[in-house]
Order: C-alpha cells, then sequence, then structure tokens
C-alpha cells in the first residue's frame, strides 16, 4: 500500500462520498459550528439527546470540507447515534489519541469500529485538524445540550 | 515557440540557472521534488546568500549613525542597494524607495498613514491624504487581504466606504468595471498588478489615466508583489502614486520589502511607525521628521537583507526582465493548455490564449483542493492550495480555495508536465469519473 493509500483508505473515499448523517435534524437540543481557517473547512453538528440528556438520540451534520473531514463526520455519525453520551464523548478522546499517534501502534477496532480507518492520518500532522473537525464540533454540541 | 522560451530565460538554459540555487541541486533521485510554489515565496540564489554573508563578515556598522568609517561603509552598501532596487522598479529618485519588512508592511504603512493624516496627524501638509465619512475606497475583490485589510481599516478609522470592483466568473475584471465605479469621492484606487489567484495581468498605465481622468483626488496603490519579481516594471512611468513589493518572492531575503511612494507625497505622508532615525529635531512632546526615505525607517533596519535584495535585483537583471516574462508566460500557456483538456478541472482567471502571469490556479470538480494538494505532494510537487489568502474572490467564484502551480526563473518544462499530469489522475483517484461532474 502506497503512503498516498494508506492515508485515503477506500473507507475513508466511500464515506466522504455517502456522507451519513449529512443534513437538518429536527428538534435538535444542542448545535455547535466549527470552522478551519487554514483549510476553510467547515461543519455545523446538531445532536438530540434523550429526555434524561444521557444518550444520544440522533446526531445530523451539514458541511463542507476536504474527504477526510466530511468522510470522518460520516463515520462519526454511524458510532454515535444511539450511543450513552459519555460512551460518545470517549470515542471521541480515543479517536483524539489515535491522530495524534504518529502512526504507532495498532488501533482498537473493536472500539472505533471503522474510524480505525483514519490512523493513516496521523502521520500526516497537516490533516489532523481535518479528521478531527467533526469529532470536536459533537463534544462542543452535547456541552450544549447537556 | 513555446518549448524554447520554457526551457530558456533569454540566453540562459534553465537547466543551467538551477545550478545557481543551492536549494534546486539535483539530488539525484528518480523523481525530485518540483518547486511550483514560487508566487507564495521563491528560491534564492548562492549570489544573494553570499552578499549577505560578504556583508556580515566584513562590514557590519550602525547605519546612518555615529561618525566611523565603519558605519560610513555599512551606510553606502546599505544605500547602495537602495539605488539598485530603486533602478530595477523604474524610480524616479532612489529616496522613492522605503524599506519595509514586506509588501504587506508597506501597504499597512500607506494605508495608516492616510488614517493619521484623517486624525489631523502630520499637519496641513498631510492634509491631502486625509479621508472624511462618505469618501470612497475602491478595489478590486479579487484583492488579496495585504490589500483588502489596511483599507478596511482605514474606513473603519475614518468613515470612508469600501467600493468593490467586481469580478466575472473567471474571476477576472477589466477597466470598464473599475470605470463604473470611480466617483469624485473616489480617494483611494488600490489593486494588484498581476493577482496572487488569477494571474490575471492589469495594464496600470491605463488604469492610471481612468483614475486621473474620472477621480483626479484619487491616490492610486499598487501591489506589485506578483509583477515586480516577474516582469518589467516602471512605477514612475505607470504614475502610480505608491508600490509595494516583497524581497522573498524575487529571490531575495526574507524581512525586507519596498514601500514605492513619489516623492512628494512621501515626504509629506505620516509616518505610521515612529522611533530613531526618522526626526530632524525633538523636544519632550513634539517631533519633526526627516524627509523620505528616512521619516519612515524607524529603528535599526534590515540592512544585511537589504544588500541581499540589490543582489537579487542585480541577478534577475543579468537575467533580462523581459526574458523571465516570457519564460514564465510560456510556463503558464503550457500548464493551461495541458490543464484544458482534463475533464472536471476548471481554470480560474484568464482562459486559453489570453495572457496571464506566470501562475495557474484550478478548481477540480468534487474534490476538495487540499485532497487535490495531499495527491500533489505524494507526486512530489509543491503547489500552494487553499484560498490563497483572497476569500472574497473564491466567495465570488463559489470556491472554497483552489490549487495553484506558480513558476519562476528556474521552473522547468518538465515540472510544468508533471503537475498537468498529476492533475490529470486526481479525480481518478478519489473515485470520480474522468467526464466532468
Amino acid at each position: 500500500m502506497s503512503a498516498l493509500d494508506g492515508l485515503y483508505q477506500q473507507i475513508i473515499l466511500e464515506h466522504a462520498k455517502a456522507r451519513h448523517g449529512d443534513g437538518p435534524l429536527e428538534g435538535a437540543d444542542g448545535e455547535h459550528h466549527e470552522y478551519n481557517p487554514t483549510c476553510g473547512d467547515e461543519i455545523t453538528l446538531r445532536v438530540k439527546l434523550d429526555d434524561a440528556h444521557e444518550r444520544i438520540e440522533a446526531v445530523a451534520w451539514q458541511g463542507d470540507g476536504c474527504s477526510i473531514s466530511m468522510a470522518s463526520a460520516s463515520v462519526l455519525t454511524d458510532l454515535v447515534a444511539g450511543r450513552p453520551v459519555d460512551e460518545a464523548l470517549g470515542l471521541a478522546e480515543e479517536f483524539r489519541s489515535m491522530l495524534r499517534s504518529k502512526g504507532a501502534g495498532e488501533p482498537d477496532e473493536d472500539v472505533l469500529g471503522d474510524a480505525i480507518a483514519f490512523h493513516g492520518v496521523s502521520k500526516y500532522v497537516m490533516r489532523i485538524k481535518c479528521a478531527m473537525l467533526s469529532w470536536v464540533a459533537l463534544e462542543a454540541a452535547v456541552g450544549t445540550a447537556r | 515557440m513555446i518549448h524554447t522560451d520554457t526551457e530558456s530565460v533569454g540566453a540562459r538554459a534553465v537547466r543551467d540557472i538551477r545550478r545557481d540555487f543551492p536549494a534546486l541541486a539535483d539530488p539525484g533521485d528518480a523523481r525530485p521534488t518540483a518547486y511550483l510554489d514560487s508566487a507564495a515565496t521563491a528560491q534564492r540564489p548562492a549570489v544573494v546568500l553570499d552578499a549577505e554573508r560578504d556583508y556580515l563578515e566584513h562590514d557590519v556598522a550602525a547605519v546612518h549613525r555615529g561618525a566611523s568609517a565603519a558605519t560610513g561603509r555599512s551606510t553606502t552598501r546599505f544605500e547602495e542597494a537602495r539605488a539598485d532596487v530603486a533602478r530595477f522598479v523604474g524610480a524616479a529618485d532612489e529616496r522613492e524607495v522605503v524599506w519595509a519588512q514586506n509588501a504587506t508592511d508597506a501597504l499597512n504603512m500607506v494605508a495608516l498613514g492616510i488614517a493619521d493624516a484623517s486624525a489631523g496627524i502630520g499637519g496641513a501638509r498631510a492634509d491631502r491624504f486625509a479621508l472624511q465619512p462618505g469618501d470612497e475606497i475602491v478595489l478590486p475583490e479579487a484583492e488579496h487581504h495585504a490589500n483588502l485589510l489596511p483599507w478596511q481599516r482605514v474606513a473603519q478609522r475614518t468613515g470612508a466606504r469600501l467600493v468593490p470592483v467586481r469580478v466575472d466568473e473567471h474571476g477576472c475584471w477589466g477597466i470598464d468595471d473599475l470605470a463604473a465605479v470611480l466617483t469624485p469621492r473616489t480617494r483611494v484606487v488600490a489593486f494588484a498588478e498581476i493577482s496572487n489567484v488569477t494571474g490575471l495581468i492589469v495594464p496600470v498605465s491605463d488604469v492610471v489615466a481612468v483614475v486621473r481622468e474620472r477621480a483626479p483626488q484619487a491616490l492610486v496603490v499598487l501591489d506589485a508583489c506578483q509583477s515586480v519579481p516577474h516582469r518589467p516594471v516602471d512605477l514612475a512611468g505607470y504614475g502610480v502614486d505608491f508600490a509595494a513589493f516583497s524581497g522573498h518572492k524575487m529571490l531575495g531575503p526574507n524581512g525586507i520589502g519596498v514601500l514605492y511612494g513619489r516623492a512628494e507625497l512621501l515626504d509629506v505622508l505620516p509616518p505610521a511607525r515612529t522611533g530613531g532615525s526618522t526626526i530632524t529635531r525633538v523636544t519632550f512632546d513634539s517631533a519633526e521628521f526627516l524627509p523620505a526615505p528616512q521619516r519612515f525607517e524607524a529603528g535599526t533596519q534590515a540592512v544585511s537583507q537589504a544588500i541581499g535584495l540589490a543582489a537579487a535585483v542585480r541577478y534577475l537583471e543579468d537575467l533580462g526582465m523581459d526574458a523571465v516574462a516570457a519564460h514564465e508566460a510560456a510556463f503558464a500557456a503550457r500548464v493551461v493548455e495541458g490543464v484544458a483538456a482534463i475533464p472536471g478541472v476548471r481554470i480560474v482567471g484568464p482562459q486559453r490564449g489570453e495572457p496571464r502571469g506566470g501562475l495557474v490556479s484550478v478548481a477540480v470538480d468534487g474534490v476538495h483542493a487540499h485532497d487535490v494538494g495531499q495527491f500533489l505532494d505524494d507526486a512530489g510537487l509543491v503547489v500552494r492550495v487553499g484560498h490563497h489568502c483572497a476569500q472574497p474572490l473564491h466567495r465570488a467564484l463559489g470556491l472554497t480555495a483552489t490549487t495553484r502551480a506558480s513558476a519562476h526563473v528556474y521552473t522547468t518544462v518538465e515540472e510544468a508536465d508533471r503537475f498537468v499530469t498529476a492533475l490529470g489522475e486526481v479525480r481518478g483517484f478519489f473515485g470520480l469519473g474522468t467526464g466532468a461532474a
């Protein structure tokens, strides 16, 4: 696998096109707009929580950006919808750690699922922010909802 | 023929020119890195590095201060550098060349001087710069942020209004578009001779003529960042009031640039920065300033960088600026020609057959510019991706970012072709058809 194929794994390219969760969200409890001024990527991510504010009932986003940032938002949607809030935030932290690994170690597929495809991004310092964009927005959106 | 011009600069082969640049020494790789980002910052020939080192090893001493012979030598070299740069850009007098950090700094010096004059600083002599609420500052929406944000600041301070010259679907504007928005209230017209995104070449003398006719009170401020390094420029001949350019884009050092101004204006423009070496007479609560250029050069200057810049200027003069311009026009034409044949890739700026500077920006349908940049980086191409400090222009074009390849004297035909070839592979890599999206 070439270096470039390691960054743009097939699953990332597919998610960048499929864009799971792309759209508005009726009755959202929290939302956050995140912007990366160096490349112009932006995302508005919305969450709807259950009555006890313990579970993410639904997540959706609207954004514009590179394939890494859009695929990351798509994978995020698959991973956190229906999850307990604390688990989703833990996942965000796990994802961040993987991106800061500079390519070291092996990510845990049982925990991160499709998100392990972003392990290759950790070797490209300029692209880590792209992958983190939606996750940072998730953390902030949950914060505004709770 | 394109091939001849692309592979040589006047009498010298590009292959030979590249030996003058330590950073471009052939590493023996099968596929060496192609540096196609000279519009952002250029590589430096050994003569520039040598000139700085020579000064630093032999002649360092304070300039324009003290009475020693060493100070005299240092001052002489510093002022000779100014004369070289003045000659290079066609200034009527070397006093019209003011050292700045870079073009951004130079444009701020003009804008802040106008803001100060508007607040009464500089007295009656600076009245001609003073703006009133409702006065107009005209500039194309294509401008680099360096030639936009300082004017936003002037507008905020004075109540003057920013008036855009609109661009067409390619990001270009013409004299008629400018003429349509000029009024007797227009007090500043600012624009780039060559756009850093579109490569559009503006006929400066014609613009000046229209401004003088329709807005006789307006100052004409030229961003010459992408022109001075790449083609013959005659600032006095153009008739502009002020101009700005950066050393590091013209094969010179970082940290040195130039504010050009007509002497009669520079002598009365309030200096945006004040301090040592700028004055004639200082009392505890007042100061009188020297004529240009010293009134603007507060504090210890970037002396070795100025001397390095003069070496860059002499290097470019030896090549001949007409030859440099022809070489880069050929690069741009070759890239435009190649890109035009790629489905799904759009050229921003002048289209096939139209003149343009030595840079080409493109948008790839369905692929974000940062993904394009990553793909090109993997192919060993150093290009610029992003908004190139021109967000309003990109917004007008419906784009967030573009990918730009730019040339200088050392750029080869092979590098132009590698850029085109790699661009042709981008959409396929990202799973898009070879047809237009």
